[in-house]
């Protein structure tokens, strides 16, 4: 397991995130003057403004509803203890997302699963003259089409909770969360080398686990 | 170059990170390669299926769950701050 990174972020995310892309909030410097200040309101307009997509971000990274809760709670009362080092060379919106999603690491290290299986079984497999052990064949339908079914977000979503936890982390910050390999990196107190090999390796593995679901039928 | 080495390295490739005259042999090696073609699209469908259904819509804002906001707004007058 990677090793724990701080509480709170020591700085502002210079990447662009899924956060990043909302618009700005009622009045957000007034909202950081009171938060500075200690102003419970300010507090609570925190929590209603930003609570709801810190939480979303807090399910797709955890498993569990309460954990969930946990890290946005986790998150939040870290938010205000730390809203002094906020300088507003980011979007707040984008600092929360951070903060929540170093919470919800947090979390993922006190909740260790044993029912894992290994990388190496869902990566290909050559043969010694470098040629693919199971050719690669194409898939029904094109992802858009595939998208537009119910049942392939069940099986997208029951795939990745498949995944080996040191990869399914680095899938979810880097794909879903929009964290650039650098700053996944010093989240998880790896190499960016080591971010982008299983980066590469959880999309193959993921690949793996849909492709008997999404194969072309043979006649 | 073998199959084995255009799978491992596929990421590099797609994200051109590669020398040049390497990106061109793997685009020579995959143009001649059904089934390296093949891993590459569905490879690609994969990061459009995950995005596709874990990555939210913009501007979507779940509810927050009232008994949440009670928790939160209680701990934090418990812990002063």
């Amino acid at each position: 397991m990677d090793p724990a990174p701080p509480a709170t972020p020591s700085g502002e995310p210079a990447s662009t995130t899924v956060a990043s892309a909302l618009p700005p909030g009622p009045d957000e410097a007034a909202l950081i003057a009171g938060l500075r200040a200690g102003d419970e309101a300010a507090f609570e307009q925190l929590v209603r403004l930003h609570g709801g997509r810190m939480l979303a971000v807090a399910r797709r990274m955890l498993r569990g509803e309460a954990d969930a809760q946990d890290a946005v709670q986790d998150a939040l009362l870290s938010a205000s203890r730390a809203i002094g080092d906020f300088h507003g060379g980011s979007r707040l919106s984008t600092w929360l997302h951070r903060i929540v999603v170093n919470a919800s690491l947090m979390k993922l290290r006190t909740r260790r699963r044993h029912d894992e299986v290994l990388i190496d079984d869902l990566l290909p497999r050559f043969k010694a003259d470098g040629h693919a052990l199971e050719p690669a064949a194409p898939w029904r339908d094109s992802a858009e089409a595939l998208l537009s079914v119910r049942e392939t977000g069940e099986i997208v979503r029951a795939s990745i909770d498949k995944l080996p936890e040191t990869y399914r982390v680095v899938l979810m910050l880097r794909d879903i969360e929009e964290l650039d390999t650098d700053e996944t990196a010093a989240l998880l107190g790896v190499t960016p080398n080591a971010v982008k090999i299983r980066l590469h390796r959880a999309r193959q593995a993921l690949r793996t686990l849909l492709d008997p679901h999404l194969r072309e039928s043979r006649p | 170059m073998t199959c084995h080495h255009v799978i491992d390295f596929l990421a590099a490739y797609l994200a051109h990170e590669l020398p040049p005259e390497e990106q061109a042999e793997f685009s020579r090696h995959i143009e001649a390669c059904p089934p390296c073609v093949h891993y590459l699209r569905t490879y690609e469908a994969t990061i459009l299926l995950e995005r596709g259904v874990l990555r939210p819509p913009e501007h979507e804002a779940p509810p927050l769950p009232p008994e949440l906001l009670a928790a939160v707004l209680a701990a934090r007058r418990k812990s002063g701050r």
